[in-house]
């Protein structure tokens, strides 16, 4: 992995004690960490992996890219927002290795506009999205639908929707342009509102 | 100011971003546009949808004991 990203946020003092404990190569000060973080960094690396065999070797990848780089931590970020960027770019490196979805076009998806400039769809209402997210089985099918989209697009709606990395750490994860993610979360965002739209368009009955 | 125009503004409206000039057309836009203004808010719905429905909640509660042993069985112990 590449040098590990460093987000802003302070070092509380409960971060401080722990990282000391850590770099004094304690046993327990290890388990801590792992069974306080593990949670978390899996739920991340199940959002961008397809698969949970993935999404564990991803975390067991950060936390030993972590481990390594203790002595170069410079506690210019909470530990847990330092682990959080090391899983999401085990996650990221370990979704390239794999072999991906044909990168499909996401015109259909997209809005089409007459030559005026007009949309050519008129958008009916959408009951409260929110409401209907109290259930699970609504919270699944958008997690459904997310996971439609071309990974390239899905990545970019992950990283800056979800997992609230900001434009320029998602395209130096990326390794493209700031521009590039911009244009790439816009139509990711546009994509997944025609996804949504069957299930959330008010019942006019 | 057109539809096509409005909606490529979206992104940088709900983020913010908009230079005062094009946020003033932008808005005189959306209150001349029934349509547009439907569209930014399915597009601000669809943020929030998304963000609720990845929230850690639904994640299952129990961290498997394989992983976390695993992990500390090849921390670094050299030191």
């Amino acid at each position: 992995m590449k040098e590990a990203p460093a987000p802003p946020a302070q070092l509380g003092p409960d971060d401080k004690a722990l990282l000391a404990r850590l770099r004094s190569g304690e046993p327990q000060a290890f388990e801590e960490l792992v069974r306080q973080e593990t949670g978390k960094l899996l739920a991340v690396a199940r959002r961008i992996l397809p698969t949970e065999e993935d999404a564990r070797d991803a975390v067991q990848d950060a936390f030993m890219f972590a481990f390594r780089s203790l002595a170069r931590f410079e506690g210019q970020a909470r530990l847990s927002t330092w682990l959080h960027r090391i899983v999401v770019n085990a996650s990221l490196m370990r979704l390239r290795t794999r072999k991906r979805k044909r990168e499909e076009s996401l015109e259909p998806l997209l809005p089409s506009f007459q030559t005026d400039g007009h949309f050519v769809e008129r958008f009916a209402t959408w009951d409260d999205p929110l409401t209907k997210l109290e259930t699970a089985e609504t919270r699944a099918l958008v997690r459904q639908l997310i996971d439609e989209l071309p990974d390239g697009y899905r990545t970019v709606l992950l990283l800056r929707d979800i997992e609230g990395l900001d434009t320029e750490e998602t395209a130096k994860l990326l390794e493209t342009t700031p521009n590039a993610v911009k244009v790439r979360l816009h139509r990711a965002r546009q994509a997944l509102r025609t996804l949504l739209a069957p299930h959330f368009t008010r019942d006019r009955r | 100011m057109t539809c096509r125009e409005c909606a490529e503004f979206l992104a940088d409206y709900v983020a913010g971003e908009l230079p005062a000039d094009a946020l003033a057309v932008f808005e005189r836009h959306l209150k001349a546009c029934p349509n547009c203004e439907e569209y930014m808010r399915q597009y601000r719905q669809t943020i929030a949808a998304g963000r609720a429905a990845c929230a850690d909640p639904d994640a299952p509660a129990e961290i498997p004991e394989a992983l976390i042993r695993a992990i500390l069985a090849a921390r670094p112990q050299d030191r």
